[in-house]
């Protein structure tokens, strides 16, 4: 493929096609650079497709601007059906050139931020209330659903729970451990891990595994049934979406997660313990009592208080991303996600809020 | 209400999403005993003014009265009470996927009725042989065709006998035979049940087959509304190259 410029008349000679457009684009720059174009002369171009009839366009552009007067001759018959094809130069109108601005996007993204706030605030309003009613009234709701739901947000979430708690447990007993028995203050292992397990950690591990494993399967559950109609239907049968679908959910969870916080405590001990009594040489007796003694009742309060407040974020971030998906499969992706990343960063936020209140 | 007095009055509808008018200066009366149907082409405003009809999308402005009561000034409780009039077919059934079809048509009856488990039983059974689909009782939705999941979503919007029934392109992707029995049901609701019946769909034998009435929607205005014979008549082009280009 060749490309001359004659008398400013730019010729192009050959094949132009999606292979030779790249390097006759480079060859047109230092051509246009060193004369002026005012026609192209296409008679001996023997080949085109839509990147060769793009490039066209694009020189059309660089050298008459947005005007119509095609700047072409020569083009055999069939080469012109092509161009006339997928030509954009007589498009009625094109699609937009530039996205939004920085000051549009951000106007719009705090405008979104706003109404999501909003509609949160809304939800988190509707499901309180919905729960407390559901407490006196099962109406709107189906025979069962929240010893499913117990089932699964908290049965089923078992055995992850107790592996994860199991290792953080021995990790954290083996890491102090070595330390306190350097200072001889290895027996101060066991108070040591209680306070941290029941206080801190043993909540906060099973609300970010809760809200990985169950906080996305709220989400995904709500979005599919929002892109696949299903909400839609239920408010058809007269029936509220919040009270049907999110209320077992809210009620299972507040059942559910202390016993999981419980759980997690109880075998984040037993690894520690196999570390304090297997490394450490402190005797299981001591190891009990001292775990059991260093706790007061506003330790256990906090603890539970705290897991459930976790459940409430959960279900109500699931819920939120869920009723407010957009698109099909796409949309259901990104709400679990969105949900995930938002469940996991409120756990934290409200956990250190917790830390800072009840020291 | 009386026979010859409109079941749903529409006036003045407008809808929007966003800042973008999707529908305006929707004026209609559907009659009791009535198969009306909403049609135009794809993107002209069918489906969102089912839904706003229904309040499943709130409208802009405008009224929409269910037997003589407007529905936008209806507290919920008010609103779930006419809902429970009403049958919804969804597009694609819409049928809750966790539970099988029997669950699905028994909600309605278990959240809105005190009868007996019995009585309950033999009234999902009777609305799924109505719909032909007794076989399928059991069955979770994702272990039916497109055409039985629609007829099974038709049993459960007949669940609660509902004086209206809106339909939302029912014949979309279905084979033309079972797009015809689906048809010949909807005939038999309504001249058996004497039900009311709003169905939106572009499909042109099916409008043939039913429609007592149509509404003709051209980028969300309202350009035709009476009798399919009135239509063909009414030279309007948007409406002649519709029926046109269908072969009819």
């Amino acid at each position: 493929m060749q490309l001359k410029v004659i008398n400013q008349v730019l010729t192009l000679e050959g094949e132009l096609t999606k292979i030779t457009v790249p390097s006759l684009y480079k060859e047109l720059k230092k051509a246009l650079k060193e004369e002026a174009v005012t026609m192209i002369d296409l008679g001996k171009v023997s080949t085109i497709d839509s990147a060769g009839v793009a490039f066209l366009d694009e020189i059309q552009e660089i050298i008459s601007g947005k005007s119509e007067i095609l700047l072409f001759k020569g083009a055999k018959p069939e080469l012109q059906a092509v161009i006339d094809t997928f030509s954009t130069i007589k498009l009625k109108s094109s699609a937009p050139t530039s996205g939004k601005g920085y000051f549009e996007s951000l106007g719009e993204m705090s405008l979104d931020f706003g109404k999501g706030l909003a509609e949160a605030i809304l939800l988190s309003s509707d499901i309180f209330y919905y729960s407390l009613l559901g407490l006196i009234s099962r109406k709107g709701q189906r025979k069962g659903s929240l010893t499913q739901q117990a089932t699964l947000l908290g049965s089923q979430a078992l055995p992850i729970v107790a592996l994860l708690s199991f290792i953080i447990g021995l990790i954290l007993a083996l890491q102090s451990g070595v330390l306190l028995k350097d200072f001889g203050a290895g027996v101060f292992l066991a108070d040591l891990l209680s306070v941290t397990m029941v206080r801190e950690m043993g909540p906060l591990i099973t609300a970010i595994i809760v809200a990985g494993r169950s906080g996305s399967a709220i989400a995904s559950e709500i979005a599919t049934m929002q892109v696949t109609e299903e909400i839609d239907a239920l408010k058809m049968m007269a029936l509220n979406p919040i009270r049907y679908v999110v209320v077992p959910k809210f009620h299972a969870i507040t059942i559910v997660m202390p016993i999981l916080v419980a759980f997690s405590i109880l075998v984040s001990e037993i690894g520690g313990g196999i570390i304090a009594i297997g490394l450490l040489d402190i005797a299981p007796e001591t190891f009990l009592s001292r775990s059991i003694n260093i706790l007061t009742v506003k330790d256990i309060i906090i603890s539970f208080g705290k897991s459930i407040w976790f459940a409430w974020v959960i279900v109500i971030i699931g819920s939120y991303y869920g009723f407010r998906v957009k698109g099909g499969a796409e949309g259901v992706g990104k709400a679990t996600t969105s949900s995930v990343v938002t469940s996991i960063f409120a756990v934290i936020f409200f956990d250190a809020i917790f830390s800072l209140l009840y020291l | 209400m009386k026979k010859n007095s409109p079941i749903i009055e529409i006036r003045e509808l407008e809808a929007r999403y966003g800042e973008m008018t999707v529908l305006s200066d929707i004026n209609v009366d559907i009659y009791p005993e009535e198969i009306t149907v909403i049609l135009g082409g794809s993107g002209c405003g069918k489906t969102t003014l089912l839904k706003n009809i229904l309040r499943l999308y709130e409208p802009y402005s405008g009224s929409v009265k269910f037997f003589g009561d407007d529905i936008l000034d209806m507290d919920e409780g008010e609103f779930r009470e006419v809902l429970k009039r009403t049958g919804m077919l969804f597009q694609n059934g819409a049928l809750l996927n966790s539970i099988s079809v029997y669950d699905n048509i028994s909600i309605p009856l278990e959240m809105h009725t005190q009868l007996p488990r019995k009585v309950i039983d033999k009234m999902i059974r009777v609305k799924l042989s109505l719909v032909g689909l007794s076989e399928a009782i059991y069955k979770l939705p994702s272990e039916l065709s497109g055409g039985m999941k629609k007829r099974a979503a038709l049993a459960r919007a007949l669940a609660l006998d509902p004086h209206l029934l809106f339909c939302d392109e029912p014949s979309a992707g279905l084979d033309p035979i079972t797009s015809a029995a689906l048809d010949e049901l909807i005939l038999d609701l309504k001249t058996q049940l004497k039900m009311s019946i709003v169905i939106v769909t572009h499909e042109l034998a099916s409008i043939h087959r039913i429609a007592d009435k149509i509404i003709f929607l051209d980028a969300g205005k309202m350009l035709f509304n009476g009798s399919l014979d009135d239509a063909k008549r009414a030279g309007i082009p948007e409406i002649d190259r519709f029926f046109k280009v269908g072969k009819f």
